[in-house]
C-alpha cells in the first residue's frame, strides 16, 4: 500500500523516554517542540503512551534498573516501529562507559536505527535523525523474516546508519 | 424513521457515511493550523488527520482485551447512526440517545481493559455524559414545546428559525460543543493537546486501527455536533452551516485561551449554567403556547 507508507512518513508520533539521563538531551528533545523549531509541522507529535508511538526517542546510557523497563516500553510500541538513540550516552555509553551500572548504550537491550551523537545532541541533529528514520521506514531498510523456529516474524536492521 | 428507505435515501446515506469523515478530517486539520498559528507556530498540513489515520491503520494492533474492539466499533457504528438521524431528518429524540448510547459504548471500551489510566478516562468520559446529556435532553423538549413535534424534518420545514425562540438553549448547546469537541476548559476526558497526561486516559489501550476507529468516531462526532447546530437555522441552511462554522471557530478560540478546569467544575457549570438556561426556555415556550 503505497499510500499507508507515504502516510507512515508524514506522521510520525514519538515517545520519548530518559534512560538515566542527565536531563541534556531531554530539554533538547523538548525544544524540538516550541514554536522554534515546530516539529508537528512534519506531522511529528510527541506521545506519551508507546502502544500510539511509531518512533522511540532514548536518551541517557542505560543502566541496570531502566533496561527492563526500556524492553518492556519497546514491546508495547506495535509494529511498524523505530527506535533512535539520541546523543552520545545513548549511542555509546558516553562519559558513564564502563560504569560499574551501566550498559553503555541502547543498542545493548534493543535493536537501534538510528545514533543521534552529541553532548547533548542539537535539536536540529534530532529532527534530521528522526527525517533518516523515516526514510529507512518507506524505503524499507527494515527486512522482515520469518524464523524458522519460531514460524513469528522478526525484525532484522540490517543497516545501522550514523548521521 | 419514516416510512420505507426511498432511492434518494440511500443515497442520502452512503453520501453521509463517506462524506462526514472527510469533512470531520479536514475540520480537525483546520483545527490542529489555526491552533498552531494561535501558538506562534506553523503548524501541521491540512490533511495531516488523514496521514495519521491512514498510518494508524497500517500499523499492528495490540490486544488487551477482545471486549474493547467491540465496544470501538459500537461506537463507531452509533454515531453513524446518530448522524444518519439527522441527515435523514428522523427523530430528534432518537438522536440524543443514539448519541448517549455511542457515548456510553466509548465508556464500556474504556473499562473492559484492567489499565488504571484507561477506568480514569473512562470515568472522566461518564462526567462528560452526564454533564452534557441533559441538555440535549432539554432541547428535545424545548423543539417539542416550539414545533409540536420531535421530527427534524418538521424543524427544517419550518419558515421561522430556531435561534429566536430558543437563543438561551442555543448558548447551553455551544457548551455542549466544547465538552463533545473535548475541548479547553472541558478536555476532561480525552484531549488534543495533552498527549502526555492522563486526560488521554480512554484511549491508552486503543493501538493501530482500533486507535484508528476512536478518531473517525470523532470525526463523525464532530460533523454531528455540528449538524445540531446547524438545526438553529436551518432554513434557509447556509445560514444555519455559516453559524456553525462561527461556533467552530469560536471553540478553538476558546480552546487556546482557556486553561483545562476540573472535571466537578465542569458538571457543575454546564448544570448551572446550562440547565437553567434550558429549563427557563422550555417554561417560557410553554407558557406563551397555554399548554399549561
Amino acid at each position: 500500500m503505497g499510500l499507508i507508507k507515504k502516510s507512515r512518513a508524514k506522521s510520525p508520533w514519538i515517545m520519548h523516554f530518559d534512560n538515566s539521563s542527565c536531563n541534556g538531551c531531554d530539554i533538547e528533545v523538548l525544544a524540538c517542540l516550541t514554536p522554534l523549531y515546530d516539529v508537528e509541522r512534519f506531522g511529528i507529535v510527541n506521545m506519551g503512551n508507546p502502544k500510539h508511538a511509531d518512533v522511540l526517542l532514548i536518551t541517557g546510557p542505560v543502566n541496570m534498573r531502566t533496561a527492563r523497563v526500556l524492553k518492556n516500553l519497546y514491546e508495547q510500541v506495535a509494529n511498524p516501529k523505530m527506535v533512535i538513540a539520541v546523543g552520545t550516552c545513548a549511542s555509546s555509553g558516553g562519559v558513564f562507559h564502563n560504569c560499574y551500572n551501566v550498559l553503555g548504550g541502547v543498542d545493548k537491550v534493543i535493536p537501534v536505527d538510528v545514533y543521534i551523537p552529541g553532548c547533548a545532541a542539537r535539536p536540529e541533529a534530532i529532527i534530521d535523525g528522526v527525517v533518516m528514520a523515516l526514510q529507512s521506514l518507506t524505503e524499507q531498510r527494515h527486512l522482515w523474516v520469518t524464523c524458522p523456529h519460531c514460524q513469528t516474524e522478526h525484525e532484522v536492521t540490517d543497516q545501522r546508519w550514523r548521521i | 424513521m419514516r416510512g420505507d428507505l426511498e432511492m434518494n435515501q440511500l443515497i442520502l446515506v452512503i453520501a453521509t457515511i463517506v462524506l462526514a469523515p472527510i469533512v470531520g478530517g479536514l475540520l480537525f486539520g483546520i483545527d490542529r493550523r489555526i491552533t498552531a498559528r494561535l501558538q506562534g507556530r506553523f503548524g501541521p498540513p491540512i490533511l495531516q488527520p488523514f496521514y495519521d489515520i491512514l498510518k494508524l491503520l497500517g500499523k499492528d494492533s495490540i490486544a488487551v482485551s477482545k471486549m474493547q474492539f467491540v465496544w470501538i466499533y459500537a461506537y463507531l457504528v452509533l454515531m453513524i447512526a446518530s448522524l444518519l438521524c439527522l441527515v435523514l431528518q428522523s427523530d430528534f429524540l432518537v438522536l440524543v440517545f443514539l448519541l448517549g448510547f455511542a457515548g456510553v459504548a466509548l465508556v464500556l471500551g474504556g473499562f473492559s481493559t484492567k489499565s488504571p489510566y484507561s477506568h480514569f478516562g473512562a470515568n472522566r468520559e461518564l462526567l462528560q455524559i452526564l454533564a452534557y446529556e441533559p441538555v440535549l435532553l432539554l432541547l428535545a423538549i424545548a423543539i417539542y414545546a416550539q414545533n409540536g413535534t420531535f421530527l427534524i424534518s418538521e424543524i427544517v420545514a419550518h419558515e421561522q428559525p430556531l435561534l429566536l425562540p430558543l437563543w438561551p438553549l442555543f448558548i447551553a448547546v455551544l457548551y455542549v460543543l466544547t465538552i463533545k469537541m473535548r475541548k479547553s476548559p472541558f478536555d476532561i476526558s480525552t484531549s488534543h493537546h495533552a498527549h502526555q497526561e492522563i486526560v488521554k486516559g480512554i484511549t491508552t489501550e486503543y493501538s493501530g486501527p482500533f486507535l484508528a476507529l476512536y478518531h473517525l468516531a470523532e470525526w463523525y462526532e464532530i460533523v454531528l455536533v455540528l449538524g445540531v447546530v446547524v438545526l438553529f437555522w436551518a432554513n434557509p441552511l447556509w445560514i444555519g452551516l455559516l453559524i456553525a462554522f462561527a461556533a467552530f471557530l469560536l471553540e478553538l478560540v476558546v480552546d487556546n485561551i482557556a486553561a483545562r478546569m476540573t472535571a466537578r467544575w465542569m458538571v457543575r457549570l454546564s448544570w448551572s449554567v446550562g440547565l437553567t438556561l434550558g429549563i427557563l426556555n422550555v417554561a417560557y415556550l410553554y407558557i406563551i403556547k397555554g399548554v399549561f
